[in-house]
């Protein structure tokens, strides 16, 4: 699942998880019936609109034995959500088909290091880097150290704490716009403890809270660059970075 | 002195004048910080904590998913120890109970132990409409009173004051209310306790009549619990001849044994202390020992409605800890004025719709006040799943807006996404047709968006295109 | 309809479909220590309570010198003889009103259990310790432990108490944070705490 955002906006980082698990020896397959994962409805309360998209999510990703997607969020969305769409929905089915999808899909440190059992994936990516955890692959799915040790296993990189890791960064999906000056608020916090790191790069697991802490660092003039945790991992010596 | 949260604009106009006060925001800021560092020192050191947790959600489960009986076996054994049981439906009714009770007793005064519920009803204002004084005698009650201010916080309610801000409330409102601050009052927090200890001895000595709330109210032995820090409440329920205890249906546990979990979560969870300083028990009357004439008003005002939503009922199991305000990263740079109610952060973002119903417009802000980052979930002592309550109410707000004549853009745009998103080919000739990210770039609100933050350049393809053309194998 | 009746109804009709749960919870023991007497001691003195330990044979001396010269001192009607008789001119609590306690420096009483993990004394308000009022209004608290009255937890206190009286749960002396969560020793009740342990010390 490369997510809607990612399909839009950051083709790159699903570019980069293809290369990465294909690397690894993953059959990797990309069902264009898939879209979203309809958390952008049900995080904003429309849970009749969720379920037509919940439907296509569970038709595209049957018969997959994984389905695994660069973001903490979108897989919190599939694992915790879908099951209460598809109960609104009254369809025994849907809840039968979401039963089946929702523990096959992962969050790609989840499908890394539990499932291939990897932390050195082979990147090389020479830069001194902070790593902000995403709320949702923090609390919602619990994916504790596993980016971090993926990213202690890239050779030529630096890892620097990022003060107050753990707080959110404001961007919370319609949050953003419907109140977008606490958004931005929790956003500059965010973006001046980065800052205080002396990183070159920002990394997370999640593009829409890259794109909004990056779009802070991008307005102050920060200097330093965001890029999805995918990205790094697919990056070998060959690569002119 | 009359203030009150009626008329309070939807959160997120009140947010942005709270972002605005940068005292504000720096008061916040070091409180919560502060407290959350306390909580943090006594929580780690409980090696069961996850499972004292699941105990005390326990607990409140089991006495919400039995409340009919256990209320009658909570008035059963409050009658039989001496007290007078009074049943309230909203707000008027209890106050109409403390009203007539400080009315037969000729009082024009009573002194208050630190309550959320009669703040809830709005207890002061009416019972100055009647005549009758009602000193707050907790140190942040007190200064909120004083103030002419709102309370921001559960715990402490005059956490956005800072010293020199509660040094210049004593030394202008004291002298009017009872005996002044002392002419070299300065901002130490030792010194400003000690005012207040010499401004309320006067008032805890000659009250007649106190008024409280109870953190639990244990049905098999009529016994009421305040949990305080301060020694306010001990006078309060000691010292008058009257006392008037306000409960909400929901403080009931069904048994003594079943505090035990309860009494370890809060003080952990909300001062940060292993104990609070005074906890207080009494089931009825003691002669010889106390107010001599006891009165409990139990609350429903919006309890049963929250108890019929079967996803919100879990927001009736709160202890009114505070953990989650000061984990709340919105919380922490908006106070909690903005939130409109007594219940401000994610438990008032969820409490206050579910007791007062969706459909107004400030109420219905409440449950988009949140990113749903899952910190409060996390320190919530008693195991509210705060973010699925507030998505949750989310799409109770917009099913309350399912039949509008005229429906607003957000739901347009979301029925369009949802026509979108149901095949993969509508998505990618949407792609086509808008350019890449400029649909999605509309659809986030780009001009709320880019006031602050720089949109990312759109990319030349979209994934799907880029896979369709190349099935993967070369870089974009 | 009665209020009373109303709230029940509305209660049954959004619990239909809800299962209610008979059983009582038990929560699980906190971490259980060798030493409870050193261990409440220790918690004690967290709070910035004075915390001392003495013989049993040394408990009117330990009383006494916990109080300075000259203070007024209120005992209740029950406290035992021995203590009684180490404290020249106390006065006795007959009743006596708020304002004649307020005149009081010190009162010395019993407890009725102490909670070694949360450095708790839990008075039940027998004759050795006194009606509520006798140790709220004096600002210094003096109170006599037993080794034999400290407990491990919560729970262990739950036990041993009658919720048919009222009781106070005293965790050092009164305090409040209120102002910018800045913890502050002594508001309204007693400012100053001093418990005496009486019994072998750990």
């Amino acid at each position: 699942m490369v997510t809607c955002v990612n399909d839009a906006m950051f083709p790159g980082t699903g570019a980069a998880v293809v290369r990465l698990l294909r690397r690894l020896g993953v059959d990797v397959d990309f069902p264009e019936a898939q879209t979203c994962c309809a958390q952008p409805m049900v995080n904003t309360g429309y849970l009749d609109e969720a379920v037509p998209v919940v439907r296509t999510f569970v038709d595209a990703f049957e018969g997959y034995d994984a389905i695994v997607t660069p973001s903490g969020s979108c897989a919190g969305s599939v694992r915790h959500q879908h099951r209460l769409v598809a109960q609104r929905s009254g369809d025994a089915g849907l809840e039968r088909a979401v039963a089946a999808t929702s523990p096959r899909t992962y969050e790609l440190t989840e499908f890394l290091v539990d499932v291939l059992g990897v932390t050195d994936v082979g990147a090389y990516f020479p830069h001194r880097v902070t790593y902000h955890p995403t709320c949702h692959s923090l609390r919602m799915l619990g994916v504790g150290d596993r980016p971090r040790r993926l990213l202690e296993d890239v050779r030529g990189l630096r890892l620097v704490d990022l003060p107050h890791a753990e707080e959110c960064c404001g961007f919370g999906g319609t949050f953003a716009v419907k109140n977008a000056d606490t958004s931005i608020a929790m956003g500059s916090d965010k973006a001046r403890h980065v800052r205080e790191t002396g990183a070159e790069v920002l990394v997370a697991g999640d593009n829409s809270c890259l794109m909004h802490i990056g779009g802070l660092l991008s307005r102050g003039r920060a200097g330093v660059r965001v890029m999805h945790l995918a990205e790094i991992l697919a990056s070998t010596e060959g690569d002119a970075r | 002195m009359t203030h009150t949260f009626v008329g309070m604009p939807p959160f997120p106009t009140a947010a942005r004048a709270a972002l605005a006060d940068t005292q504000l925001r720096h008061n916040l800021a070091h409180a919560t910080a502060t407290i959350r560092g306390k909580r943090a020192r006594v929580v780690d050191e409980v090696e069961n904590w996850e499972e004292l947790r699941l105990a005390g959600a326990a607990v409140k489960d089991r006495a919400l998913r039995g409340l009919d009986e256990h209320l009658v076996q909570l008035e059963e054994s409050l009658t039989a120890r001496g007290a007078t049981v009074h049943w309230a439906r909203d707000a008027d009714e209890a106050n109409q109970v403390v009203i007539e009770v400080a009315q037969r007793h000729g009082v024009d005064e009573v002194v208050k132990v630190k309550s959320m519920v009669t703040q809830e009803i709005g207890l002061n204002e009416a019972l100055q409409a009647e005549g009758i004084a009602a000193w707050e005698t907790d140190l942040a009650e007190l200064i909120v009173q004083l103030g002419g201010d709102l309370p921001s916080h559960i715990l402490v309610p005059a956490i956005h004051r800072n010293r020199a801000e509660i040094r210049d409330i004593f030394r202008r409102r004291m002298g009017e209310v009872g005996r002044a601050a002392p002419a070299d009052l300065t901002d130490e927090p030792a010194v400003l306790a000690a005012a207040a200890r010499a401004h309320l001895r006067e008032k805890f000595l000659r009250a007649r009549m106190a008024v409280s709330g109870a953190n639990f109210a244990v049905a098999d032995t009529g016994t009421l619990v305040v949990v305080e820090s301060e020694g306010n409440g001990r006078m309060c329920l000691t010292l008058p001849e009257v006392l008037v205890s306000v409960v909400g249906i929901e403080k009931v546990v069904p048994s003594w044994a079943e505090l035990d979990p309860l009494l370890r979560l809060l003080p952990r969870s909300s001062t940060g202390e292993r104990m609070n300083p005074y906890t207080s028990t009494w089931s009825g009357v003691t002669p010889g020992d106390g107010p001599q004439e006891v009165h409990v008003v139990l609350l429903d005002n919006g309890r049963t409605r929250a108890l019929a939503d079967d996803v919100g009922r879990q927001a009736l199991r709160c202890i009114r800890c505070s953990a989650c305000l000061n984990v709340c990263p919105v919380y922490e740079r908006v106070g909690g004025h903005a939130y409109g109610s007594v219940y401000p952060g994610p438990i008032g973002a969820i409490l206050n719709p579910l007791l007062k119903g969706t459909g107004d417009p400030q109420t219905d802000s409440l449950p988009y006040a949140s990113t749903l980052c899952g910190a409060c979930f996390e320190a919530c002592p008693v195991l509210i799943d705060i973010p699925e309550v507030l998505v949750h109410l989310r799409s109770k707000v917009v099913d309350g807006h399912r039949e509008d004549r005229v429906p607003k853009p957000e739901a347009v745009a979301m029925k369009s996404a949802a026509w979108t998103f149901s095949r993969g080919g509508r998505l990618r000739l949407a792609e086509r047709l808008t350019g890449v990210g400029v649909g999605v770039g509309r659809r986030l609100g780009a001009s709320r968006w880019t006031s602050a933050r720089d949109l990312p350049k759109a990319p030349p393809e979209s994934f799907r295109a880029w896979w369709r053309r190349t099935d993967g194998r070369l870089d974009p | 309809m009665s209020a009373r009746d109303d709230i029940l109804g509305r209660v049954r009709s959004a619990l239909a479909a809800v299962e209610p749960d008979p059983a009582p919870v038990t929560a699980p023991p906190g971490t259980r220590v060798a030493d409870l007497v050193a261990h409440f001691a220790e918690r004690v003195a967290d709070y910035r309570a004075t915390v001392v330990h003495c013989a049993a044979g040394d408990v009117a001396g330990t009383v006494a010198a916990a109080l300075p010269a000259g203070a007024r001192v209120v005992v209740p009607p029950g406290l035992p003889d021995d203590l009684r008789s180490a404290l020249a001119d106390v006065i006795v609590d007959d009743g006596l009103s708020a304002d004649a306690l307020d005149a009081m420096d010190a009162v010395v009483t019993c407890c009725r259990v102490a909670i070694a993990e949360t450095g708790t004394i839990v008075l039940d308000h027998a004759p050795d310790q006194g009606r509520r009022a006798v140790t709220l209004v004096p600002d210094r608290h003096v109170c006599v432990v037993r080794a034999d009255q400290v407990v491990a937890d919560v729970a262990d206190a739950l036990a041993v108490l009658d919720p048919g009286r009222p009781l106070t749960w005293i965790s050092g002396p009164s305090a409040t944070s209120d102002i910018e969560l800045d913890r502050v020793e002594g508001v309204h009740g007693p400012r100053v705490l001093h418990v005496i342990v009486v019994g072998e010390a750990g």
